[in-house]
């Protein structure tokens, strides 16, 4: 029945249609914005639904396509459609936005209303951002995306929350305007802003480099790659938990799919001829930010640092294609490549946003995000104990959590490519345990650290069950993660296809 | 037979689930109930398949139970391969586990955790039985990291303690490591047959052995080989072998039945199972048998003597268990894959039975650990003493018993290989065999025999760390007190098999149990060649009393009896005599101290130098404020020519003027 629906036109303003009247109603009835939040955020996980059950698994064509001319004097559309990448993406938007709204609860009693509308506001705008198909249309969106963010961040944020949002917008920002010069060239070389036509349009070695660095800029930014990572852990320190639950599982993925969108299709020769560049910074992310994370004392942070190492795997399964075909003379194992850090995207939503919500949990408590302030956790609050512990599993990539899938199929691609890049790749199965169990031993284990600890009250009802519900889908895509694969493979396999033919 | 294969794997999970989840609305009997009844299921379901296929001539099961996913046309699937091995390690691990299960009954009765543990031991039955049933490496590794997990959750499990909270992040590190080397493994193996199916694997193991990788530059090693020794380097972790053994000793710190269950009996032998498993693969490279030839020696030898200078009964067995560890490696690394597998069974029987039993000693001394304060517990713990005996006399390999036959099969068959290396193999399994028995009896005299030490034991004195566990004083009140009967009938079960299990020596290791399952390369087939001249159990018998093993193991047994029941004073006389060598076994060779100093602490200085240095300094401050500070120098400059004077402003306009009329007009 949804088949004939505009149905990505209704994901993406059933939200900010509800933001906004969320916003209208004010700070008098806090309760209500809460409920007509929730109820919106809802809806809109539940129309996005059927983009999954109706999906077609056999094609890599664009499905759901809506198209309806926008300004008709520089070709421009309002032109939607998913792929099996965008896909996923748009159902981990609308199932974490849920999340956040019910993380919120009690928590935020500050403007609610506007709290809300914000988060409301960003989830459809993110939803544009993977569903468009014009660039402009995907400008759009990309920038308009950061002003509720900067706005969370600003509002509901920690004591310095304003250098915080500079460095964050100013970095993204830097990032993008680079893309739009990209995206203004391929027009007047395409006649269009169809990014399908980008596909295509052949393009000389110059221009595809000079794109293609542009878009590192823009995307390596986002993602974030060393060395323009720092603003990332500033934002998370000063973010409020819903804040970076949505920086860390959604915003983050931006950059890894306008890679797979933008620069692997329009840029091939330009990405094969820097690919040493590429797995170099994602091999830096994995060992030195590996390494950074450990010595971090504010939680947080560590945690920020940990997402910086594990999107550094899935820029490493993205780029590590070239090296495969330049190794071995065939392009097998560079879907497994491609497929792994998509599903290390997917994986890494769902673990940091559990993470990011267990401290947030911590920090409703102690209003500490000291590790140093804590210690013998497990004593007060076993539920959140037992919780904490499997995410922090989940992170260091153990088998049967959605952590272990993405970085396995990157490590058995990086051993076609190269021994010594498997190799380092690897050592994260080493550093994530390392950084992520030795938090949970000084946070959570241990005799009661001090009074503060002793007066903690366990996870409640609400708590439970966001958590509950996050670890019911960290070990289920564990477990089984064929559907997400059967999703992906048609386009994954498409995209090799496509980069395997040279544009120049 | 898929309904039953999967009704042994997901019993102990079900239970695990079950304690775990809703152990409060359960209760304390719901909780062991429920999770003892889950592996009494699997048990008996593992006697049946065992009975099917070695008896019933089930041959060889081979079934995807679903595919996990598919990807690049490489097929990652979760199934069930069974065949004489893995129903050999089904009956053991589930056997063992019943036992445990049942004793921690008795032995975890007051603690506030009772579930929890319940829980955590049924996951780990889960495990393990994943691992050993896996037809492919993906589920392999699957199974490999879970019973990791589990294992640091229980190392773990009184987590109050300082010392266990680091003992288990340690054991999981030091895991890690050896994952990391596994995992590598895996790749090398998927880089060339593109499958993660055994069958396929093996099918192709000749080609990979010829096939060349270029590790370093400029040298070509065989692909093979590379997977091989990262495979064996997660087994070596697993396991436990030199240099990846830290982390066993200081497991000891987890309740007493899980260092029977998870630190003896079942997942530290997943790696000499994993060898065993993958023997298609290493008979195609002797570089590789060679390596876990001696990392085996080297561990079964020198960690047996360390063991003789431990003071915690645990931590005896925990060093014993190291050594013996090192034993079926050296069996594996002389090919003689089925004798590691004998002593892996064997060992798992006597070594639980001996864990148990300290663990008896232990509740009866009330968690006193340290065999100094103890002695002369014979006459108050009959069941206790025979049961240990036999468990002792079995690990020192005495006649008749099991570890006689497989460490003597081990020791044949290394002394028949020509392998690179095996003579020194040989000689340190030999020594192996006094040391052993000189710990072994050490332990046992001092607890059972000689003056009851317990009872003038002053409270807090010589304190050696972790000894005061559960915060009971010293210095008994009364009588030591023999165990309840769900300890001591565990005790019993393991005392059968403990000395009847080796009685199976004849299909084992020179019939044709494990034809088809382990392969060996004719020209290495030392244990075929010892099957030439055996002639059944006595002949096995009575050839073993005429070698030198059995004659080292009686001496290290007298040795033990005169030093620590006649004249205590020699032990003390050899520690003043030679204080670098007790201090030497007594730090354990300080691995310990370089591990700690060269990788934790170098890891966190580097981790501080690159976060202080690279993050903040050099891209934060430099970089990112650097450049916000010129763009404001910048301005502040530029900002002097908007002076406000309309004098200013004419002069640069006319000045302006003039640069354009001269670029034009030239």
């Amino acid at each position: 029945m949804f088949a004939d629906w505009p149905l990505l036109s209704l994901v993406i303003w059933t939200p900010i249609l509800g933001g906004l009247i969320v916003l209208t109603m004010g700070d008098r009835m806090p309760e209500a914005s809460r409920r007509v939040g929730l109820a919106f955020a809802v809806l809109t996980f539940l129309v996005s639904i059927p983009l999954f059950t109706l999906f077609d698994r056999g094609t890599h064509e664009m499905q759901f396509v809506e198209m309806i001319p926008w300004i008709s004097t520089f070709n421009i559309h309002y032109h939607l459609g998913v792929d099996g990448i965008s896909m996923p993406l748009i159902l981990l938007t609308t199932f974490t936005t849920v999340l956040v709204v019910i993380a919120a609860w009690e928590v935020i009693q500050y403007r609610v209303s506007q709290y809300l509308a914000a988060f409301l506001v960003m989830e459809g705008l993110m939803i544009g951002v993977f569903s468009a198909l014009d660039a402009v249309l995907f400008y759009v969106f990309f920038e308009a995306m950061l002003i509720p963010m900067f706005l969370v961040i600003g509002i509901w944020g920690g004591p310095n929350r304003i250098y915080a949002t500079l460095k964050f917008f100013l970095y993204t920002f830097l990032g993008s305007v680079f893309l739009l010069i990209g995206l203004i060239y391929l027009y007047t070389q395409s006649g269009s802003f169809a990014i399908l036509d980008f596909h295509h349009l052949p393009l000389g070695m110059t221009a595809q480099t000079l794109i293609f660095l542009g878009m590192l800029l823009a995307f390596g930014v986002k993602i974030p790659m060393f060395p323009v990572h720092t603003w990332l852990p500033d934002a998370h320190v000063e973010a409020p938990t819903g804040g970076s639950v949505i920086l860390a599982a959604i915003m983050l993925k931006i950059g890894g799919y306008g890679f797979l969108r933008f620069s692997l299709p329009i840029a091939p020769d330009a990405a094969m001829a820097l690919d040493w560049l590429m797995v170099t910074l994602s091999l830096i992310a994995v060992v030195y930010i590996g390494l950074v994370a450990l010595m971090q004392q504010d939680m947080k942070k560590l945690i920020a640092y940990s997402s910086i190492a594990h999107m550094g795997f899935v820029t490493l399964g993205f780029f590590i294609v070239f090296m495969i075909y330049n190794n071995t003379g065939s392009w097998q194992g560079a879907a497994l490549g491609i497929s792994g850090g998509m599903v290390q995207m997917i994986s890494h939503g769902l673990i940091s946003a559990a993470m990011f919500l267990c401290v947030g949990v911590l920090y409703d408590r102690m209003h500490s995000r000291r590790i140093a302030d804590y210690g013998g956790v497990a004593n007060t609050m076993p539920w959140f104990a037992a919780f904490f512990v499997l995410f922090a599993m989940a992170n260091t990539g153990l088998p049967g959590t959605s952590g272990f899938v993405g970085e396995f199929m990157v490590i058995l691609a990086a051993f076609r490519a190269d021994f010594w890049i498997a190799l380092l790749a690897a050592t994260t199965l080493i550093l994530a345990a390392a950084y992520t169990l030795w938090l949970v031993k000084r946070v959570v284990y241990g005799e009661v650290a001090n009074d503060n600890v002793a007066g903690l009250t366990d996870v409640n009802r609400r708590e439970f069950w966001v958590l509950g519900v996050l670890a019911f889908a960290v070990l289920l895509l564990g477990v089984w993660p064929a559907p997400l694969l059967d999703v992906l493979a048609a386009t994954v396999d498409n995209l090799v296809r496509h980069i395997a033919v040279s544009k120049l | 037979m898929d309904t039953i294969y999967l009704l042994i794997v997901l019993a102990p999970l079900f239970g695990a689930i079950a304690a775990g989840l809703f152990g409060q609305q359960l209760g304390r009997t719901g909780a062991h109930t429920v999770t003892v009844a889950g592996v009494a299921v699997s048990f008996l379901l593992s006697l049946v398949v065992f009975w099917h296929h070695v008896f019933g001539g089930g041959g060889v099961y081979n079934e995807t139970v679903y595919t996990w996913l598919v990807s690049d046309g490489i097929r990652f699937e979760v199934g069930f391969l069974i065949d004489n091995l893995t129903a050999l390690m089904m009956l053991v691990v589930t056997f063992v586990s019943l036992m445990v299960h049942i004793y921690t009954i008795g032995y975890m009765h007051e603690d506030p955790g009772y579930q929890r543990f319940f829980a955590l031991i049924s996951l780990f039955t889960f495990s393990m039985l994943v691992l050993v049933m896996a037809n492919n490496f993906m589920q392999l590794f699957f199974g490999w990291e879970a019973v990791g997990l589990v294992s640091y959750l229980l190392i773990g499990f009184w987590f109050k303690r300082p010392t266990a909270i680091h003992a288990n992040l340690k054991a999981f590190i030091v895991n890690r490591v050896g994952d990391f080397a596994f995992v590598l493994g895996i790749a090398a193996i998927v880089f060339y047959t593109g499958s993660l199916d055994y069958a396929t694997v093996f099918g192709q193991a000749e080609g990979m052995s010829q096939a060349g990788i270029s590790v370093l530059p400029g040298t070509e090693w065989s692909l093979l080989t590379v997977a091989c020794i990262l495979l064996f380097i997660g087994a070596m972790a697993k396991s436990a072998q030199v240099p990846l053994h830290v982390w066993l000793p200081d497991s000891m710190e987890g309740p007493t039945p899980i260092s029977a269950l998870i630190h003896a009996a079942t997942m530290v032998t997943a790696g000499i199972f994993m060898v065993a498993r993958m023997s298609p693969l290493y008979e195609f490279s002797v570089t590789a048998l060679g390596f876990v030839l001696i990392i085996g020696a080297v561990t079964a030898f020198f960690m047996g003597l360390v063991g003789l200078v431990q003071n915690d009964i645990k931590r005896v067995v925990a060093y014993s268990t190291l050594s013996q560890l090192g034993y079926m490696t050296v069996a594996l690394g002389a090919s003689a894959y089925a004798a590691g597998i004998f002593h892996l069974m064997t060992h798992a029987f006597f070594k639980a039975l001996l864990f148990l039993a300290a663990g008896s000693v232990i509740m009866a001394m009330h968690h006193e650990q340290d065999i100094r304060r103890m002695g002369g517990l014979r006459k108050y713990m009959p069941i206790t003493y025979a049961t240990a005996l036999i468990g002792s006399l079995a690990l020192i390999g005495f006649p008749g018993l099991a570890g006689f036959f497989s460490k003597d099969g081990i020791i044949e068959a290394v002394s028949l290989s020509e392998i690179p290396g095996a003579g020194i193999a040989y000689v340190l399994i030999l020594l192996g065999v006094f040391v052993t028995a000189l710990y072994t009896f050490r332990m046992f005299f001092l607890v059972f025999h000689g003056e009851e030490r317990f009872r003038h034991a002053a409270p807090g004195t010589d304190h050696d760390h972790g000894h005061d566990h559960d915060g009971h004083g010293h210095g008994l009140q009364g009588d030591p007190k023999e165990s309840p009967w769900v300890v001591t009938v565990p005790l019993i079960l393991l005392a059968i098999p403990s000395v009847l299990a080796g009685y199976f020596v004849g299909p084992l290791l020179f019939g044709d149990f494990f034809a088809g399952v382990i392969h060996v390369d004719e020209t290495r087939d030392v244990l075929a060649r010892l099957g030439e001249s055996y002639t059944g159990v006595m002949g096995y018998i009575t050839h073993g009393l005429a070698m030198p093993p059995f004659w080292l193991a009686m001496a290290g047994l007298a040795t033990a009896w005169y030093v620590y029941t006649k004249r205590p004073d020699i032990a003390d006389n050899a520690r003043r005599r030679a204080p670098w060598a007790y201090d030497l076994l007594n730090r354990s060779y300080g691995f310990d101290q370089f591990n700690d100093v060269v990788f934790a602490r170098g890891t966190q200085r580097l981790g501080q130098w690159l976060w202080r240095f690279g993050d903040t300094l050099l891209i934060d401050t430099t970089l990112v404020n650097g450049s916000a500070r010129v763009v404001g120098w910048a301005s502040r400059q530029v900002r002097q020519v908007q002076t406000g004077y309309v004098y200013h402003y004419a002069f640069a306009m006319i000045i302006g003027l003039l640069v354009l009329i001269m670029a034009f007009a030239f």
